[in-house]
């Protein structure tokens, strides 16, 4: 097992250049120049753009960018950002407050999704489970952008239960609301997968068994069905966890959320390479991670699954 | 609430100033000095995160030009109505129009206790235009003498020759030539003085600027992506002097977001309500509300290299878009009523503006003329039936898609054409392609005033290979009229000339002006005293609590 | 399908017809007694022939045929649901957010285009976006993500870690760099939005096949077809595709619909379709500015996009019941 672990670490290094080299070169590739962009609609003074685009090495072709980015990662300075700050305070500032709303609303659409999804299998067809059903349908049919709005309008504004927007600090408390509408979505896809494994396994044999041998029915439900039921709900929870960090681009919008999401959709727009590079590596080095151990967590989940061959 | 000494003392000094400069500025001031209200209040309004350091020079768009605005104070500053008021200057004289003699205030200091002397307003004017220093706003100086020179590309020299120390309080500037209008560019913010440290160390300083305005950073007040936190100066004895505890710009992402925060208080200023609440505001907000006219407006620029709009076919055709488009409509339905139908080429708060110069005609909503001057056109060359004309727009802000979807609609309605909006994801994308002259259809323009001035409007944008003309529009008829006004005796000389030019353009229409921006602001139960300045932006410092 | 305890039949060979009457504590709602019941003397079928003898006696089945025939035809002929064609016909601004009079059954947009005829136009780019983008994923998804998990070793290494770069890369910055090549701009139409959304969205598809492949490789039946002289990649199609088809087919069905409303979100941010192609995106998009005076405009279409995501998730759910040979019913 150990093996298996440091190798999949190894792994990382080859990762890491083929997402940099990769990212780079989107950003490379963007149309509009960054630099131009900055002069807004007033005319461009050439002679300014000359001096910014070499601060930026923007005049360099694309290998002798993407080595010089190389090496300022080596060197543990990545250099500025277009407002002069440094892209390692960004990263600092960013990714504390988007983590704490990713994982709140991995908790949030874990936990009901699963627990809806598993009382919709066990009882298929009757009312609870097309409840479920149609409340999954809105989630799916209305877009986050809306769904946000409202809630925010309806539950932040008219009710006044929660503030409409996230303060300064971007406590747990200010993000309960965010993290329910960046949950949502995922709790469609949860719910549905929870609902359809419960399903599969209600049938198997081992359940039959268990049932015979007279266990409780909490029992059998809890340790035969719920547990066989997790693979497809884990792989999915563990991809989403760095959906979520990366594609909060919406509602971190919508909620004034300063994190990931929204200054790399910045950086984007602004084609600010090294900044949406930064931030990019950073969320494949979460998806390693977490893929790790959602092939860990198999094992544990089915102990007929092992990585040794 | 309950008032500290330190509080009652500046609501003191506040009221003291508002009598000031209610005497000095004639009683224009409407809004101000009414009421007192609350002026230990801080202000929460509504802000977008700065894109580059906070350099003046290096500053040119809203987010960090209006903290700018209010940590420097430069040599003058704009009234509510656009006059420019004598902020740091005792006197700008030129008998000439070409060589100017400013005398400022003495004693004036910025809040490290430098001094500020002539010395520190021809340092920081040579800093921006010195092409190493790579000041995105440097083009600001390009009328001065020595300019062209200290803005080369690897120039060595950084000094602008046309500026010259005399004492202390006293420096000239020699113009390359006369230009009537020049003083009213001085309350741009690229002109204000900067200290000898932000010389030094301009990302340094950026960061934690210091200046010489009615507001300073508070410590550790930019709080990136989050919030910038302003605190009265109490050196500060000029115009615009703080009649509240502080302004705190919170950083939103898009306007709805910040308005859902102004319904439930808590955000105290919205400086524009989002489209999306435009027909629900005045419900939501009562009287606390505000729609004023500012210096913007909106056009669609239409590129004369493109063949079918080339010529004098093109010219009908761009006569015939232009009746096609109910613009009265348009501000109604779509807008409601936050914008103006445009009646010429730059906006009704300047000063000179007319609404009838001959031509005007041409922007008005004509349908049978449309038609009429679209056949014509046709009978010189046609008009391919399966062109679409399209407008290209940057979708990734600004909501333009509204309109353009409203102004497509009545085109195909009104001359029976194909057309489409042709969204770019990016700003920078839609720019590249109009500066690089390839786009394929008409393009949305618009233009917010630097400084209030007709010329402003006129000649970055329409001026024969001006870096704005996107329309690529070439006449020497208009060039000449605009060089004349420019050199005029007075300004108002000046403005009569610019409005003879606008009758050439009115006939050519490079661009079809649209309408003008109304700033159609709110704010919440907690603050009173709301009004907004000739460029659309709040008067920040004369808001109070209630 | 993962017994831990001591039922080790492999699978085919399950429905053995052994009654098993003697449970104590029940499960509510399990139809044990159907499940078990089984015709001994019926021919053998095929997996898939089964399934679909299974099929096409579900009540649920053909419902979801019965919509999804229905989202077809309204995509392929919307002439013939709605006399007005939006495309000819432009909008009237003085109808603006008009309520619902003769023949304009829904009502009008901001803009003063019926949303009736817009919402039956717009299908057809909303229905090609989701369907299409369905199918990519699921063949690039399904195909890469099965191969990693059943050959696992470097062959996983190297596409599992291909999957994590791909599912890194964000999705807004690949759609603009996507959008500017010359082929797509030129003309955006639903398939350059199909393409970019296979490109970012096929690494979900195959995460998820990758573990519901490395669940099901290791299970008696498939060892049994192994040491039956079945190949390694025949056992593969044969045995372990079919048997990890239930979380496939969930995320395939609800993507269906998410890709549907993506292009929405892409519009939101400016990358989406052009407003001039109409789709159910595209509306929602902007009836949003509109949403607190004049919501309906942007109800319509999302009930319509909610209509055709149902029809797809009763489809799966009565496939996945048809092929899971336990819980199939006589």
């Amino acid at each position: 097992m150990a093996t298996y672990i440091l190798k999949r670490f190894l792994q990382l290094i080859p990762v890491f250049l083929g997402a940099t080299l990769l990212v780079y070169f989107l950003v490379f590739s963007l149309p509009g120049d960054p630099i131009a962009a900055l002069f807004g609609d007033k005319p461009v003074n050439e002679t300014v753009a000359a001096q910014l685009r070499k601060q930026y090495n923007l005049d360099q072709p694309f290998w002798i960018q993407y080595l010089l980015y190389l090496k300022s990662i080596f060197t543990f300075d990545l250099g500025l950002d277009f407002s002069g700050r440094p892209i390692a305070a960004v990263l600092g500032e960013v990714f504390p407050v988007t983590a704490r709303l990713a994982i709140m609303a991995l908790i949030f659409e874990a936990f009901f999704g699963i627990l809806f999804g598993l009382i919709a299998g066990l009882r298929k067809g009757k009312i609870f489970d097309a409840t479920v059903l149609v409340a999954s349908l809105i989630v799916i049919g209305i877009p986050i952008f809306v769904l946000g709005f409202m809630l925010q309008f309806f539950i932040g504004v008219q009710l006044g239960w929660a503030k409409p927007t996230v303060s300064s600090a971007a406590t747990v408390q200010d993000l309960i609301l965010p993290a329910i509408v960046l949950g949502l979505g995922s709790f469609a896809y949860v719910l549905r997968l929870t609902r359809t494994s419960v399903l599969e396994n209600m049938n198997a044999d081992y359940v039959r068994t268990a049932t015979a041998k007279g266990l409780s029915r909490s029992r059998v439900v809890r340790v035969h069905i719920l547990r066989n039921s997790l693979i497809p709900v884990v792989t999915f929870l563990g991809a989403d966890l760095g959906a979520l960090m990366g594609g909060a681009i919406v509602t971190e919008g919508i909620f004034n959320i300063p994190g990931v999401g929204q200054r790399l959709y910045r950086a984007v727009l602004s084609g600010e390479g090294p900044t949406v590079v930064s931030i990019v590596t950073v969320l494949v080095l979460i998806y390693v991670v977490s893929n790790l151990l959602i092939d860990l967590l198999y094992a544990w989940l089915d102990p007929r699954i092992r990585y040794d061959s | 609430m309950r008032f500290t000494r330190t509080s009652k003392a500046l609501g003191i000094m506040a009221v003291a100033a508002l009598a000031l400069s209610g005497c000095g500025a004639g009683g224009t001031n409407d809004a101000g000095g009414t009421t007192g209200g609350d002026t230990s209040r801080v202000i929460i309004a509504d802000g977008s995160e700065p894109q580059r350091p906070l350099m003046p020079a290096d500053t040119n768009e809203v987010g960090g030009g209006k903290v700018i605005d209010m940590i420097f104070a430069g040599l003058v500053s704009y009234d509510p109505n656009g006059k420019p008021v004598n902020e740091l200057a005792e006197s700008i004289e030129a008998s000439d129009g070409q060589n100017y003699t400013i005398k400022i205030k003495s004693g004036e200091k910025f809040t490290n206790g430098e001094a500020i002397t002539a010395q520190t307003f021809v340092d920081s004017w040579n800093f921006g235009a010195a092409a190493k220093n790579a000041q995105l706003s440097g083009g600001f100086f390009e009328s001065i003498k020595g300019y062209d020179e200290a803005s080369a590309e690897g120039s060595t020299v950084d000094t602008m020759s046309g500026l010259k120390v005399v004492d202390d309080t006293t420096f000239t500037v020699e113009l390359n030539q006369p230009e009537s209008d020049w003083p009213l560019r001085l309350g741009y913010t690229a002109f204000s003085p900067v200290p000898s440290g932000a010389l030094a160390d301009p990302k340094g300083f950026g960061e934690t600027p210091v200046g010489n305005g009615p507001y300073k950073l508070a410590d550790g007040g930019w709080q990136h992506n989050v919030q910038i936190q302003l605190v009265p100066n109490p050196d500060y004895d000029g115009p615009r002097k703080a009649e509240n505890g502080g302004v705190t710009f919170k950083i939103f992402q898009n306007d709805d977001t910040a308005y859902q925060d102004l319904l439930s208080d808590s955000l105290d200023v919205l400086q524009t309500i989002p489209t999306s609440a435009l027909s629900n505001f005045e419900s939501d907000l009562g009287d606390r509300t505000i729609s004023k006219p500012y210096a913007g407006n909106q056009t669609i620029a239409i590129p004369e290299y493109l063949p079918e709009w080339s010529g004098e076919a093109g010219k009908l055709r761009r006569q015939a878009i232009s009746m096609a488009i109910n613009r009265d409509e348009i501000t109604k339905v779509i807008f409601n009523g936050a914008r103006q139908p445009a009646k010429d080429f730059t906006a009704p708060v300047l000063d000179g503006y007319s609404d009838s110069i001959p031509g005007s005609e041409n922007l008005e909503f004509n349908e049978t003329k449309a038609k009429e001057l679209w056949a014509e056109a046709d009978g010189m060359q046609k008009w391919d039936p399966n062109t679409t004309f399209s407008i290209a727009y940057n979708a990734d802000k600004g909501g333009h898609q509204v309109w353009v979807e409203a102004v497509v609609n009545q085109l195909k309605n009104t001359l029976g054409i194909k057309a489409e909006g042709k969204p770019y994801p990016t700003f920078k994308e839609v720019r590249q392609d109009a500066t690089a002259g390839t786009l394929t259809g008409a393009i949305r323009a618009g233009w917010q005033a630097d400084y209030p001035s007709l010329y402003n409007f006129l000649g970055p944008i329409y001026k024969t290979g001006a870096g704005s003309n996107d329309a690529r529009y070439a006449n020497p008829e208009f060039d000449k009229a605009i060089t004349e006004g420019l050199a005029a005796a007075s300004v108002s000389e000046g403005n009569d000339a610019m409005n003879k030019a606008q009758e050439t353009l009115l006939t050519d229409l490079p661009a079809i002006p649209l309408w003008y921006q109304v700033a159609q602001g709110g704010w919440s139960n907690n603050v009173t005293n709301v009004d907004y300045g000739w460029d659309g932006v709040p008067l920040y410092y004369q808001i109070t609590g209630k | 399908m993962t017994p831990d305890i001591n039922s080790t039949q492999p699978g085919e060979t399950s429905r053995s017809g052994r009654h098993s009457e003697h449970f104590v504590a029940e499960i509510s709602d399990t139809p044990l007694r159907a499940v078990d019941t089984v015709k001994e003397d019926a021919a053998p079928l095929s997996l898939w022939g089964e399934a679909w003898k299974n099929l096409r006696k579900q009540p649920l089945f053909l419902i979801s045929a019965f919509l999804i025939l229905l989202v077809a035809a309204v995509s392929l002929f919307p002439g013939l649901f709605s006399p007005i064609n939006p495309s000819t016909e432009a909008c009237q601004l003085a109808d603006s957010n008009g309520p619902a009079i003769a023949g304009h059954p829904l009502g009008f947009t901001k803009q003063g285009c019926d949303v009736y005829a817009r919402m039956i136009f717009g299908a057809q780019a909303s229905v090609t976006v989701g369907l299409f983008t369905t199918i990519g994923v699921l063949l690039i998804g399904g195909i890469m993500g099965a191969i990693a998990g059943y050959y696992g070793g470097w062959v996983d290494a190297v596409l599992a870690r291909i999957n994590d770069i791909f599912f890194a890369l964000p999705l807004i910055l690949g759609a603009i760099v996507l959008m500017q090549l010359p082929f797509f701009r030129a003309n955006r139409t639903p398939w350059t939005l199909v393409v970019i959304l296979v490109v970012f969205g096929w690494p979900q598809i195959a995460r998820i096949t990758r573990g519901a492949v490395i669940e099901v490789r290791n299970a008696d039946f498939v060892t049994a077809a192994r040491s039956l002289g079945v190949s390694k990649f025949g056992a593969l199609v044969r045995h372990v595709m079919p048997n990890s088809l239930a979380p496939i087919i969930v995320v395939a069905t609800i993507s269906l619909g998410t890709f549907i409303v993506a292009e929405a979100t892409l519009s939101f941010l400016g990358i989406g379709l052009p407003p001039s192609v109409m789709s159910w995106g595209n509306d929602i998009q902007a009836a949003q500015s509109s949403l607190r005076s004049n919501p309906l405009p942007l109800l319509y279409p999302a009930i319509a996009l909610s209509i055709t995501v149902l029809s797809f998730i009763m489809l799966g759910d009565a496939l996945r019941d048809a092929l899971d040979p336990k819980a199939r019913k006589r």
